[in-house]
């Protein structure tokens, strides 16, 4: 059965779509048809994070509108033969999407993926409701600080009372919570929440933390998910991700201070 | 010395007594296999009476359908009924494929109906003039069964036990907000704020395994979170109640 997975927040510049990008692509490199959804019109970002915009022909609103058919809009990954975008619309206001239209089209992916990924937009309004209102599973992606936590938390609510899956009666949304931009100093600093404190608030499965890293807005300038980028700690957190989303036991990696070593604390470290 | 016996509890103790009680329930009888009929005439019966269809208890009757109507689609059957807001707790029926369909839910099945039921009308909430009070209908004292919410209470959600108490089971977010014409139990984490009593019930109480809450209020009498933090009890189990216009945190 194909599932639809919502990337969702409340806050924006949280790291949704860097998060959509990195667990859709890594859930195409294990195996799975799996196409990327972008539900932020107006916004749209999800082409360059993936590094396909210039290739965006048709969008989801022309889908939408009966403007382009799917096979038109869909944008083929160039690296991975399972993968696909459909991107956001940049030209069009916010309401151009409407829920018969977003169900049509997502009804038409579930026949042909194993994974629907959609990237919500910041927020609690339309756009942020629409991403989620057909989901199956849905990400919580959360900073260690309290506005960040609080916005989650909302979305929570949301997701177990607003979805289709709430009106209908059926079995809730299933909610796995993904930390990002962690960093572990300024959590020992008190700067930040801590893991514990917000696993303690969210009281949902912890399915990721990742860490604070150079590495993704090096890896978005270049218009590649920083999963693909294995050397880097945040694409490894981004993998061990996916393999927990998919059912595997990881343990946790990049939430400690990292320890100096013999000679830079001889040295005096940084 | 006397206490310490209290705590030795001998464990031939009874831990639940069962009772045997009368409840008013509503019963949605079936007279055709006809889904999107009755999601019609349900909707209108809705617009007549909104307040009716608000969470009631329902068994669905289905002892009633002739056996020539084909097998009803359960699940799609209780979704239309929970959307009107009727819930559905069990159903009554004698035909093997409704009683078999039942029970691949885990739904309870209750034998079919000899018992008289007088058919329910709800009343139309005209906005006429009140007529004069009707002498006292001869119906069962309506009992309001305990709300009782298991999942954790989000920020921005808000949960109301009309004529009775609330429980909560889990954690109450920062934002949240539980109301209770009664009393209100919290299990979890107590984050959010909680109003009890609040058609005026002065004897209404707030329980809280862990007191960390926004706002409390019993009967309209509010404490606020920048007075809550400076009790000693900030953070453990309490019980707040209300004696005059002072609201008292003791200890559970
Ligand atoms: N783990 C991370 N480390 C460093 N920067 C990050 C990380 N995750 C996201 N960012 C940066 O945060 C910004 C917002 O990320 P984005 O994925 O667009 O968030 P959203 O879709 O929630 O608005 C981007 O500049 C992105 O590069
Ligand atoms: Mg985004």
């Amino acid at each position: 059965m194909a599932k639809i997975l919502v990337v969702t927040s409340g806050k924006g510049g949280v790291g949704k779509t860097t998060t959509s990008a990195a667990i859709g692509t890594g859930l195409a490199l294990r195996g799975h048809k799996t196409v990327i959804v972008d539900f932020d019109v107006g916004l749209r970002n999800l082409d360059l994070i993936m590094g396909c915009e210039r290739r965006v022909v048709y969008d989801f609103v022309n889908v939408v509108n009966g403007e382009a058919n799917l096979q038109q809009a869909l944008i083929k990954d160039k690296r991975l033969e399972n993968l696909y975008v459909l991107a956001a619309s940049q030209t069009r206001d916010k309401d151009a999407l409407t829920q018969e239209g977003v169900e049509k089209v997502l009804m038409e992916l579930k026949k042909d993926f194993e994974y629907v990924i959609c990237d919500s937009p910041a927020g609690i309004e339309k756009g942020a409701h629409l991403a989620m209102y057909f989901a199956d599973e849905a990400i919580v992606v959360t900073n260690p600080e309290v506005s960040s936590v609080r916005d989650s938390d909302r979305m929570l609510g949301i997701l177990s009372s607003k979805s289709r899956r709430s009106e209908n009666g059926e079995e809730p949304i299933k909610e796995h919570l993904l930390i990002t931009r962690y960093h572990p100093e300024r959590v020992e600093k008190g700067e930040m929440l801590s893991i514990d404190d917000v696993t303690d608030i969210l009281a949902i499965k912890l399915k990721g933390v990742i860490p604070e890293s150079q590495a993704v807005l090096k890896a978005s300038n270049q218009g590649i998910p920083v999963i693909l980028d294995d050397q880097s700690d945040a694409g490894q957190a981004y993998s061990d991700t996916v393999d927990r989303l998919l059912g595997k036991e990881k343990p946790l990696r990049f939430i400690e201070v990292p320890k100096q070593g013999f000679f830079a604390r001889l040295f005096g470290g940084k | 010395m006397q206490t310490m016996s209290l705590n030795q509890t001998p464990d031939t103790a009874s831990v639940f007594q069962l009772k045997g009680s009368m409840l008013a329930i509503t019963v949605l009888e079936l007279a055709r296999n006809d889904l999107e009929a009755l999601d019609r005439q349900l909707a209108a019966k809705v617009a007549q009476a909104p307040n009716f269809f608000s969470n009631t208890p329902l068994v669905l009757a289905l002892d009633k359908l002739p056996a020539s109507e084909g097998a009803i689609d359960l699940p799609g059957l209780m979704r239309i009924c929970r959307h009107h807001g009727l819930r559905t707790l069990a159903i009554r029926a004698n035909r093997i494929e409704d009683i078999a369909a039942a029970i691949a839910i885990d739904l309870p099945v209750l034998p079919p109906s000899g018992a008289r039921e007088r058919p329910l009308e709800p009343e139309p909430e005209v906005k006429q003039p009140e007529p004069a009070p009707a002498p006292a209908p001869a119906v069962e004292p309506q009992v309001r069964p305990t709300r009782i919410i298991t999942a954790p209470v989000r920020g921005g959600q808000q949960i109301y036990a009309q004529g009775g108490d609330l429980v909560v089971t889990g954690s109450v977010s920062p934002g949240a907000e539980l109301l209770a014409d009664g009393n209100i139990h919290v299990y979890g984490a107590m984050r959010g704020r909680a109003l009890a009593g609040i058609k005026g019930n002065t004897k209404a109480r707030i329980f809280c395994q862990q007191m960390t809450a926004e706002m409390v209020s019993i009967a309209g009498q509010y404490k606020v979170c920048e007075d809550l933090r400076r009790d000693p009890l900030w953070g453990s189990g309490v019980q707040v109640s209300l004696s005059g216009d002072v609201l008292n945190i003791t200890r559970l």
